[in-house]
């Protein structure tokens, strides 16, 4: 007990002493993300699943990959590229595909979760506004889930490429080759630019809608998101018998080509595809970003008036 | 300087007055109870007072507008809106991290110093506490933060009476210091009695009593009755009247005490007593009418 009023007592003064006012911004923001890595642990977790499950695949299918480089090596620079990079690419289109639904499984459950389990009472208690709240959120499928991406991605080639390199050794066929065709260090930023332009800033409306509709929605908040998507694309049919509205949101999915050069003129470095310049003066990527803002603006809102489930 | 000062305070849903021009004025170092049965605007209140919905009329909390200034205001707020609210998923020592993060005035080792004395362990999850041991965890964040103003609605509700009393003795003796306000809502009201140094009834949304406790003790007084002396007691116009075991248990309302000694022992009545006596018959008059 006297060592524990000590404690306390000299606590005391440590708190006068410093006396702090408030916390900074990014602090409050780093702590809210944190906590949203803490609650929902499927952000890394689910990734790291995939990749493990893709890695033992990988495994099984390991003694072709001396067959598949012999094929490849009668083959021009651009096929045999192309036949030696494809476990890579399906490895990073697979993760990246899992990365989009947890994204969006966590955008819509992450306001709505907080309301009915009634925490945002206990969140509410501390100084933290609603603003910085919903940023953390938005930062989980715009930044955190692009990165951790990225990480495992990148993880998973390199071991790929250890196996990989290790069948071509032990079967005396030329390792360099493999690391000369696949590129690794620029397919990985190849990968780290996609997931930043495409996944996070391309796809952004579609994670701004999902936290919206989670911050409003009472019940539900999937069908929420996803009926009135549906009923604006059929009304369209109906009245003006077009699809506009779904060649849009298709547009809007598949990622836009000014963000990537057309696959057509494949270079022998993938660096040439990148067209940031381009990409950045679109003016799909501003519509985009504007409607994520507004979005997000009415997410801060909502969670200021509605009350707990 | 007022604490909580709120004039004309109002708020409705609909077409339900929650709050009905309340004026009310809570000092810094009081401790509050605000007493009232459901659907009276206890909690409505605390909302207004905490920022958490808006209102229509004056409030005033620490000198704020709890609902446009609720960002720095909660740096020197702080409430437990409900028992089990802490997210479950949450580890004990992920809510100290957090909260330390957060909260310019949490003192990490104060809050240490709290659970060392419970059973709580540090890798516990939330949903592996007893419902009175997230109290005691809520309770031990709260009272390490450094705040002006603490609000408590229904902190003890489904605890056993064990975890309830010791809530508020920890709540007194380790966290009350006389510079801190503290405002409690709660359907526990005797115990407390001796919590409290002012006392607030709420009914439908207005203030139907408002005095401090030495005031309550004495202005109130209760007496037990023995038959025979029953018709004199009823002529020293008393607020309520029951009967328990052949007896006649009277209430007074600022009564003359030597009249009153001539008819029994006098006491000082509990608080769910006296509101059964001011808001009881009134209750049953709006069922009638």
């Amino acid at each position: 007990m006297s060592t524990q009023s000590n404690a306390i007592s000299e606590s005391r003064v440590d708190t006068v002493a410093v006396a702090p006012t408030a916390i900074p911004a990014m602090r409050l923001l780093y702590w809210s993300v944190r906590r949203e890595l803490w609650e929902y642990r499927s952000i890394y977790l689910a990734p790291l699943a995939a990749a493990g499950v893709f890695f033992l695949g990988f495994l099984v299918t390991a003694p072709h990959l001396a067959g598949t480089m012999r094929k490849a090596s009668a083959m021009a620079g651009m096929q045999m590229q192309e036949a030696l990079a494809k476990p890579y690419d399906m490895a990073s289109g697979f993760l990246m595909a899992i990365a989009m639904f947890v994204g969006a499984a966590y955008c819509l459950g992450a306001l709505y979760n907080e309301r009915r389990d009634r925490s945002i009472l206990f969140w509410k208690s501390l100084p933290v506004s609603d603003v910085t709240a919903v940023l953390a959120k938005a930062c989980i499928p715009l930044v955190i889930l692009p990165l951790v991406t990225v990480a495992i991605t990148v993880a998973l080639h390199f071991l790929m490429l250890l196996i990989h390199s290790a069948v071509l050794a032990a079967t005396g066929q030329s390792v360099a080759r493999l690391w000369a065709q696949t590129l690794p260090v620029q397919m990985w930023f190849m990968l780290l630019y996609h997931l930043i332009a495409v996944h996070s800033l391309w796809h952004s409306p579609f994670y701004g809608w999902m936290l919206l509709v989670s911050s409003w929605a009472k019940r539900a908040a999937f069908l929420w998101a996803a009926l009135p998507v549906l009923a604006i694309g059929a009304l369209e049919r109906l009245f003006f018998n077009t699809s506009y509205f779904f060649q849009m949101l298709g547009f809007r999915l598949s990622g836009d080509e000014a963000a990537v050069a057309p696959v057509k003129d494949w270079p022998i470095s993938p660096m040439t595809h990148i067209t940031p310049g381009h990409f950045l003066l679109s003016s799909g990527l501003w519509t985009g970003l504007i409607f994520t803002a507004l979005c997000l603006a009415g997410a801060v809102r909502m969670r200021r008036y509605r009350s707990p489930l | 300087m007022a604490c909580i000062e709120a004039r004309g305070l109002r708020k409705t849903f609909g077409t339900t007055v929650a709050l009905d021009g309340v004026n009310l004025q809570v000092d810094a170092g009081r401790i509050l109870g605000l007493i009232g049965p459901n659907g009276a605007g206890k909690t409505t209140a605390l909302n207004a007072i905490l920022g958490l919905t808006s209102f229509e009329g004056d409030l005033k909390v620490l000198g704020r507008n709890p609902w446009n200034d609720r960002n720095a205001l909660m740096r020197d707020v702080c409430f437990i809106a409900d028992v089990a609210v802490l997210p479950r998923w949450m580890r004990v020592s992920q809510a100290l991290d957090y909260v330390a993060g957060v909260h310019p005035r949490f003192d990490r080792n104060k809050a240490e110093g709290f659970l060392q004395k419970t059973d709580i362990k540090a890798t516990s999850k939330v949903r592996e506490l007893s419902k009175g041991m997230v109290a005691q965890l809520h309770l031990a964040l709260v009272m390490a933060m450094d705040v002006k103003l603490l609000v408590l609605d229904e902190p003890t509700l489904g605890l056993d009476i064990l975890y309830r009393k010791q809530f508020y003795d920890s709540l007194l003796n380790d966290y009350f210091d006389h510079s801190r306000t503290i405002l409690v809502t709660t359907h526990q009201v005797d115990e407390i009695q001796d919590v409290l140094t002012d006392l607030m009834f709420i009914h439908r949304g207005r203030i139907a009593l408002n005095c401090s406790m030495d005031e309550f003790e004495s202005r109130y007084a209760e007496v037990k009755v023995s038959l025979d002396k029953v018709e004199a007691a009823r002529s020293l116009k008393p607020i309520h009247e029951r009967q328990t075991l052949g007896r006649s248990i009277f209430l007074f309302d600022r009564a003359d005490r030597h009249q009153l000694s001539a008819l029994g022992e006098i006491r000082t009545p509990s608080i769910a007593d006296l509101f059964v006596a001011l808001l009881g018959n009134e209750k049953a008059q709006g069922a009638v009418s």
